[in-house]
């Protein structure tokens, strides 16, 4: 068994035994080009650890929850905090540690190390793994490098990669992953070579920063950057950026510091230009390929980190997503000036947003104005969305982040501990719940209040409740005006009010004792600067975990203004209702010509003359644990969460922070839609009240009235009776 | 859904030649394993057996029974990625020219059993699933009744 392999070792044969970088870095370096010493742990080495430790089945039952293809992102990484949990806390085995010892002690000893993933099918030039996979910086000691080695082999199922996998259909089952341990090589300035632009004008890039390449790589840093023509390396444009920080080696890792000189000058020279020229046509002859090339000078020495070629997809083409995945995974900088710009920009912008379309009355409107606003409305509606996708869910990313540096510092059991270390931060949906709570028990706890209001005496009602009452309605109002119908909207409300105050609340007591213990324990272990970038890591992550919730909250008061609109146009058109799904555009249509008949999109169905399907047993994610026994309380549209009973166990396709409302009644939660930190699993959470998410199918194979247990422990959804 | 869940299961009955069959005499349940055959629509489960056997006494006796049919193949990973079905119904003997023709799709699966199968003191049982319970991914249970 070949486990560990030198540069100098490895050979044409041994391409799918060290992976596609350390291959180029052996190729590179045999043919005299200037590569830092390195080391490859090969795939042996990775399939030796996951199979004599069981790994390999936990991985494959992990993914096999659901089937690859119907898993959101969302999903992907859980599974794969999941697994990088497995391997956190799965040790070597004392063989293969001696044996990679054995290889790597005498080269490196105590002497700093980057240690790189080197993934099978990285030199395919139609897939790139480029980012995709982890790799470490200032790595120091042998039991330190064999942790990171785990590291790196872990991050062959990090979401990223399972995604990307995903979508060129590769097979998961079948990934394996090489490591590089090569020597460091701190750089005054790195950056990487395009040796052919991507747009395929006869041109070669050039971007370079001061320091260690990370920050450009990792988009923390913009570059300087250059274009050449290819043929003769003359520079056709230089456009230079603003240097104010670089990435330096720090006592453990890296660190960004402040660049103190040099801010106005390039970070190379003509001549290091011409050198850099030199290196990609040479690469390009070794490897018959324009290439990809990272490098760094070190003094007067220019060195070649990595080269992998060119994919041949453009960025931005439908099927090459990995551009949107990298996004997912901002650095810390750049989640720190994305939650700058949504807290100060665009969550006030959303709010007025709403306001300014709750002003116009539709129901005031003729057809054809309302048909405009309609379409207005969309408009709107699509700009937030798109807003949506492209700034608040790659904001989610810090409690990823988050996630990810507690798991690595503390190594829990549970992997989702980190998520004690976040909860009440006053989320929009929690204050707009404790409103509920304290009107509901003022009901609970007075007689006639109670009496007044199920006999719908609303003159008598007590001042103070009425007065919450318009508070609430005026703040968060406008869901429970969409779903039920404006003119409603204060008889829903008590309605809920009353059925809530059937019974004491069932929220959980946060254990911030126990929180508090955590966070302390978790600070612990850092010290110095790295302990100041892990406090403004918590903060960052709370604020992310807060405004994954509100965010949705400002997003549903615009789609709530749509909707309301859009029933308007439904009444007037009389547009049946059971219509799953209708586009606004139609709509319009119909409003400005009776005559129309608008296209109408539904579900096919399935149907068998001689087989019935049911379930009776579906699996998910545990997403909060305990255990519920309830009867099922499906929601197919809004209207069908103000008939949910307390004690029933609420069954969606997803729910968002506008529908939480109701989650104080239920006594379990059953969600299509998967995650650990969607809306359903972090609300379950707070209120200690069983949750599955992920379940396929789940509002078309469980009814409502069945008698359902809700497992929160193993996430397991049982049928146990069903409904007559 | 249920057209991919009768996809797994014509799958799996039509690519295992192996079944387990549960009876019981006087309260003491009893399992077996046998060559099965199955109907292309789902509804009949049917196998060979001596008429001597305990199996045969027994199902005779009480027709109620359990079939399971499975895609284990003995490895770790068979618990996220085997499928099992257990199929209930009644299980009767097949007489004249049902018993030939159901023969014929029984040697047609299993050609190596034509000697057995065919022997006099061998007899075509067929269980008339009402249901089936579909497992997979380790814990996900579907149910497929079969209508009449």
């Amino acid at each position: 068994m070949k486990l560990v392999l030198s540069l100098k070792e490895i050979g044409k044969e041994d391409r799918r035994l060290v992976g596609g970088k350390a291959y180029s870095l052996a190729v590179m370096k045999q043919q005299g080009l200037a590569v830092p010493d390195a080391l490859c742990v090969t795939v042996e080495a990775y399939d030796e650890y996951v199979t004599s430790t069981g790994l390999r089945e936990r991985i494959m039952m992990e993914l096999s929850r659901k089937s690859f293809g119907e898993m959101r992102w969302e999903e992907m990484w859980d599974a794969s905090l999941r697994i990088r949990n497995m391997f956190l806390k799965t040790p070597i085995a004392n063989e293969l540690v001696n044996a990679i010892k054995s290889h790597v002690e005498p080269v490196f000893n105590e002497k700093a190390v980057v240690v790189r993933s080197s993934a099978l099918g990285e030199d395919s030039s139609r897939t790139s793994f480029a980012g995709l996979h982890e790799s470490y910086v200032n790595v120091r000691g042998i039991a330190s490098i064999l942790d990171h080695v785990r590291l790196v082999w872990a991050s062959l199922w990090s979401d990223r990669a399972l995604l990307y996998r995903q979508e060129l259909g590769l097979d998961v089952e079948k990934s394996k992953i090489g490591v590089v341990i090569q020597k460091i090589v701190v750089g005054e300035k790195s950056g990487i070579v395009f040796g052919k632009s991507p747009d395929n004008r006869p041109l070669m890039i050039v971007e370079a920063v001061y320091g260690m390449n990370q920050g450009l790589v990792d988009g923390t840093l913009t570059p300087d950057r250059w274009l050449l023509e290819r043929n003769s390396g003359r520079v056709v444009s230089y456009t230079p950026a603003e240097k104010d920080k670089i990435v330096v080696p720090s006592n453990k890792g890296i660190q960004l510091v402040y660049l103190q000189n040099q801010k106005g000058a390039p970070p190379v020279s003509e001549e290091e230009l011409s050198q850099l020229f030199d290196v990609a046509l040479k690469s390009e002859e070794v490897f018959g390929a324009p290439q990809d090339i990272e490098w760094t000078f070190a003094g007067k020495q220019m060195y070649v980190l990595q080269s992998r070629p060119i994919t041949t997809i453009k960025s931005g083409e439908p099927e090459d997503n990995r551009i949107f995945y990298l996004g997912l995974r901002k650095s810390f900088e750049n989640l720190r000036s994305l939650r700058k710009r949504i807290e100060e920009e665009l969550i006030p912008a959303m709010i007025e947003e709403g306001k300014s379309l709750s002003t116009v009355d539709p129901s005031r409107l003729s057809d054809s104005e309302l048909a405009k606003e309609i379409e207005r409305r969309s408009k709107i509606n699509k700009k937030w969305v798109d807003i949506y996708w492209k700034d608040f869910i790659p904001f989610a990313h810090g409690v990823r982040l988050f996630g990810q540096v507690y798991n690595d510092a503390v190594r829990p059991t549970d992997p989702y501990e980190f998520t004690d270390l976040l909860t009440g931060t006053k989320m929009l949906s929690l204050q707009r719940n404790k409103l509920l709570e304290e009107m509901s028990r003022m009901i609970r706890e007075d007689r006639t209040l109670s009496k007044n209001l199920t006999k719908q005496h609303y003159k008598h009602i007590d001042e103070r409740f009425e007065k919450k009452l318009k508070s609430f309605t005026e703040k968060f109002g406008s869901y429970l005006c969409s779903a039920g119908g404006c003119r409603a909207e204060r008889e829903t409300i008590i309605k809920l009010l009353l059925e809530l105050a059937s019974k004491a609340p069932t929220r959980k007591k946060v254990k911030e004792t126990s929180a508090q213990k955590k966070e302390q324990l978790f600070l612990s272990r850092f010290e110095g600067e790295q302990k100041q970038y892990t406090i403004e890591l918590l903060d960052l992550a709370r604020a992310s975990y807060r405004l994954r919730d509100d965010d949705n909250i400002h997003l549903g008061n615009i789609q709530t203004q749509l909707v309301a609109a859009v029933n308007e146009a439904r009444r007037r058109t009389k547009i049946e209702l059971e219509v799953e799904e209708i586009d606004t555009e139609e709509i319009a249509r119909v409003l400005r010509d009776k005559t129309y008949v608008p296209k109408i999109s539904k579900k096919p169905s399935e149907s068998s003359q001689d087989l019935e399907l049911s379930a009776r047993q579906l699996t998910g994610q545990p997403a909060s644990p305990g255990i519920a026994n309830g009867k099922a309380r499906v929601i197919s549209k809004s209207s069908d969460l103000f008939e949910m009973r307390k004690g029933e166990v609420l069954v969606c396709d997803a729910i968002d922070p506008n529908m939480t409302f109701v989650v104080p009644l239920s006594s379990g939660i059953v969600e299509r839609r998967g995650g650990m930190l969607i809306h359903g699993a972090i609300i379950a959470r707070e209120y200690g009240i069983p949750c599955v998410t992920g379940v396929s199918d789940a509002t078309r194979l469980i009814h409502r009235g069945d008698q359902v247990v809700v497992d929160g422990y193993l996430g397991i959804v049982t049928i146990t009776s069903k409904a007559s | 859904m249920l057209d991919e869940t009768r996809r797994v299961l014509m799958d799996l009955l039509e690519s295992q030649r192996f079944a387990v069959v549960a009876s019981q005499s006087k309260g003491q349940p009893y399992c077996s394993l046998v060559a099965f055959a199955s109907t292309r629509d789902l509804g009949r489960l049917f196998f060979a057996t001596p008429r001597y056997t305990r199996k045969y006494s027994n199902l005779l006796k009480k027709a109620r029974s359990a079939i399971l049919v499975d895609s284990r193949s003995n490895r770790a990973a068979d618990i996220s990625k085997a499928v099992a079905v257990t199929a209930i119904g009644k299980v009767r003997e097949l007489k004249g020219s049902t018993r030939t023709r159901y023969l014929e799709e029984y040697l047609a699966k299993h050609p190596h059993m034509k000697e057995f199968a065919t022997s006099p003191s061998c007899s075509m049982l067929a269980m008339e699933v009402e249901r089936y319970y579909v497992v997979s991914k380790f814990q996900n249970v579907l149910e497929l009744d079969v209508k009449k």
